[in-house]
């Protein structure tokens, strides 16, 4: 009952006129963020950050910068939705996944339903994870402190599991796909020997690795580009789209279809979400693997399925609500955009651990007050904003095609102000689209990359504490029985591709 | 016609003019955004550093032009080393050091970096180590840290950041000066690290006062020992280790520097606006927060300062034999 009454108060602080005002701001300028391809919650956050200076010297306190902060942070992830469905570039890292799917349907005329769908899973996730912040925010950081590496590399190889089913029937060219993501996953600096690894030629530019972003907006971006204008499937045609009230009316009908992927998305990403090292791209990734391993209609991800996109839309805004309790709770970054609210926190005097909750309550209770208005705020924008998203597809192919180069070479430069990494995406778009033509998965690889860098040094310190002894997966408590169930789910597959292959070559022989 | 192309060459040398007297006036200012190197990842101790020295900066004009920070965090800082020394505008380059800045090129000569080369604008602090255990370790003195630890040999685990970096100096130092076989585990982060000893998945680490404050005002993490010359302000009841008999201690430098190749005139210019920095009442709030110290230093004294830190890190990796 405290808690609920300490909500209330904090809603109705969220709700003074400045912090409303800013929570709008925030929405919106999160949203331009997100959508724009390379760009997410973390530069919006970190460019933002001294601006916050500003607005504290108008309202003393740190609650307003940090409802604002806050509010980017949600807004781009509603907002990274909106590329990746319209034009097929993930407008955030974040977002990604929702590219499987929502790009399919945008092509088949379907983009209003996908667009409704990922703002109304986004809107669900928020909620819901709002709801177990509020109520279990304690309990919840003692769970993330009984997570050491075993446990977290127990929980990446879970996500691998979830991939093998990613890539469609081709068992073998999805283990290939995702090993090449995993070797260029190692590129750079080794976190645990502080050895440099596969500098190819020497070339600086790799000495901070193959970011996650330059390989998503080649390969969504250049190489999806590429296989349009191959195909011609789409021709100089452009997708027919009709915008009405109507219609945005019908596809919010169409939402009770994705109930499932929204819930599993929900809270496997705000799960995800509260694990330190994580984070919302991770989190998303896996609800899509997972909601698409649970279906009954497997084969219709990839396709433009509704559920493809409520699941990781659902997930990246639940845990991004998840990610910001270690940060409060342990003083801990979730994710890389909690990173920079945590430094936020820090310039502005307060102090994040476990004693935030008790000594700063005027701070905290505002903030979680304003996480549900935003929610809010950012659901209703970005529905109003729909047909004006809806628009850009109306676009000839053939001016949207320059326009797709353009964003992913602009988007490439803005996320790290590298060149190298520029051509590099212009390089990775290339070979995906080759790949591609080879019929070899390219999501498994891009999946890899993300979980790679997570999973290794998680595995290499987990062998360091046990002398290489690799029972140590096994013998503990909540290790154990995750390291298990995923196994098992890497050998399902497998087996029945195996067992399919012997039944066709027996049916084949007679 | 004439006249006016000697018009326009008029103007045009009227403006050059005005261009150069107001250029002499002042030496060196920025005429583009400054890239701030951060030689850590994001939420770390020089992160955060780095963007309240960017905030401080923000908050009182003192720049023109806005400091944009990039994390370079790969290998202990080489990343950032290489990122520096090969920036195209030495002029509009600055880094933010730790002591990564003397220890990865003695590792790693290959990367052919001289740190002498580097510009040195100021050395805004030096952050201090303690060790720390967790409240229900049932250890309570560095004594009895000592013979735990000794008994549980390579079953105690410390964890730090890094490999060969500043809580690995440390941990060596106290394995082969008491006779310990404590195991050493490298994390990203010195906040991941505080974080694995308070849910007790590590036995110690040597966390700067930052990265455990949160998790000492809860009570869950324990400060034995500080590696201080001094006793810290924020821990009047943590003896030193040298006050327990041994002449050790050992510091953070918290440096902004130039890329090598900086011009003296903005070399001149940033120290300046580093010394505003430092003098203004947020750096100051926040050095005693966060139980930082060291004062400013700058130019010559600076250099003689790194020296000194060269050659002692030389010693200490040798002893430990990460570098022959």
């Amino acid at each position: 009952m405290d808690v609920f009454i300490s909500l209330l108060d904090g809603i109705m602080v969220a709700l003074e006129p400045m912090n409303l005002g800013l929570a709008v701001l925030g929405v919106v300028v999160g949203l331009f963020v997100g959508a724009m391809p390379g760009l997410g919650s973390v530069n919006g956050v970190a460019i933002l950050l001294p601006f916050t200076f500003v607005i504290q010297s108008f309202t003393g306190g740190a609650t307003s910068p940090m409802i604002f902060l806050a509010a980017i942070y949600y807004g781009a992830m509603y907002g990274g939705a909106i590329s990746s469905i319209t034009l097929g570039i993930p407008g955030a890292s974040t977002a990604v996944s929702t590219t499987f799917d929502g790009r399919p349907m945008a092509l088949s005329g379907r983009a209003h339903i996908a667009l409704v769908a990922a703002a109304l899973a986004s809107f669900a996730g928020g909620t819901i994870s709002n709801i177990m912040f509020t109520g279990f925010a304690p309990i919840l950081a003692s769970v993330a402190l009984s997570f050491g590496d075993p446990e977290v590399f127990a929980l990446m190889l879970m996500a691998f599991a979830t991939f093998i089913g990613l890539g469609g029937d081709d068992i073998p060219k999805t283990i290939f796909s995702i090993c090449i993501g995993l070797v260029l996953a190692t590129v750079g600096f080794d976190i645990v020997s502080g050895e440099p690894r596969l500098i190819f030629f020497d070339i600086t530019g790799f000495s901070h690795g193959i970011r996650f972003l330059v390989l998503a907006i080649g390969v969504y971006g250049i190489g999806e580009m590429l296989w349009t204008i191959n195909t011609n499937r789409y021709g100089s045609s452009m997708t027919q789209v009709d915008v009405s009230a109507r219609n945005i009316i019908d596809a919010i009908k169409e939402f009770r279809h994705a109930k499932r992927g929204t819930l599993i998305g929900s809270f496997l990403g705000f799960f995800v979400g509260i694990l330190p090292a994580a984070g919302a791209t991770p989190g998303a990734l896996m609800a899509y693997g997972v909601a698409k391993l649970t279906s009954k209609d497997q084969s219709s991800f990839g396709k433009g399925n509704i559920n493809g996109i409520a699941a990781p839309e659902a997930a990246n805004n639940s845990a991004s609500t998840g990610a910001m309790l270690p940060m409060m709770t342990l003083g801990i970054p979730g994710s890389p955009t909690t990173a920079v609210l945590l430094a936020g926190m820090v310039i502005w005097g307060l102090q994040p651990g476990p004693l935030l909750f008790t000594n700063q309550p005027d701070f905290v209770w505002p903030l979680i007050g304003s996480f549900y208005i935003s929610n809010v705020i950012a659901v209703l924008v970005n529905l109003a904003f729909i047909p004006v998203f809806l628009w850009m597809l109306r676009m000839p192919f053939t001016i949207l095609a320059p326009m797709i180069f353009v964003l992913s070479l602009v988007g490439t430069y803005a996320a790290y102000l590298d060149m190298f990494d520029v051509s590099l995406m212009v390089l990775v778009g290339i070979a995906a689209f080759f790949l591609r033509i080879l019929d070899y998965p390219v999501a498994p690889a891009v999946l890899a990359i993300v979980l790679g860098p997570i999973a290794e040094p998680k595995l290499r310190q987990s062998l360091l504490f046990s002398d290489g002894d690799f029972s140590i997966f096994f013998t503990r408590p909540i290790a154990g029985p995750i390291t298990v169930i995923a196994l098992i789910l890497i050998l399902l597959p497998l087996i029945k591709f195996i067992k399919n292959k012997f039944i066709t070559k027996k049916a084949e022989q007679p | 016609m004439t006249f006016m192309k000697q018009l326009f060459i008029g103007l045009i040398s009227a403006t050059l003019m005005i261009g150069t007297m107001s250029s002499t006036a002042i030496a060196f200012e920025p005429d583009k955004p400054i890239e701030f190197i951060i030689m850590a990842g994001k939420g770390g101790g020089a992160d955060k550093m780095a963007r309240l020295m960017q905030a401080i900066v923000e908050k009182e004009n003192l720049s023109n032009r806005p400091l944009f920070p990039t994390n370079k965090s790969g290998g202990s800082g080489a990343e950032a080393l290489i990122a520096a020394k090969n920036a195209n505008d030495p002029d509009h380059t600055l880094m933010v050091t730790l002591n990564s800045f003397f220890t990865t090129p003695l590792r790693q000569p290959g990367l052919r970096i001289d740190n002498s080369t580097f510009a040195p604008i100021g050395r805004m602090a030096e952050d201090t180590f303690l060790l720390w255990v967790h409240k229900d370790s049932g250890v309570t003195t560095f004594a009895e840290y000592l013979t735990k630890a000794k008994a549980d040999g390579n079953k105690w685990v410390m964890g730090g950041t890094g490999r060969a970096g500043e809580d690995n100096i440390i941990t060596n130092f106290l394995n082969n000066e008491f006779g310990l076989s404590m195991k050493y585990i490298p994390y990203q982060g010195g906040g991941e690290v505080a974080k694995q000893v308070a849910g007790k998945q590590l036995n110690s680490s040597v966390n700067n006062p930052s990265e455990a404050l949160g998790f000492y005002e809860s009570g869950d993490l324990v400060p034995l020992v500080a590696f201080t010359d001094e006793r810290l302000p924020l821990f009047p009841n943590v003896p030193t280790l040298k006050e327990l008999g041994n002449d050790f201690s050992y510091f953070m430098q918290r440096a902004v520097v130039g890329a090598p190749g900086m011009s003296d005139d903005a070399l001149a210019y940033y120290t300046d606006l580093f010394t505003k920095v430092y003098q203004s009442s947020d750096w100051q709030d926040y050095k005693n927060k966060q139980s930082l110290m060291g004062e400013f230093m700058t130019g010559d004294e600076l250099r003689i300062y790194w020296d000194a830190q060269n050659s002692r890190h030389s010693v200490i990796l040798k002893a430990s034999g990460d570098i022959k």
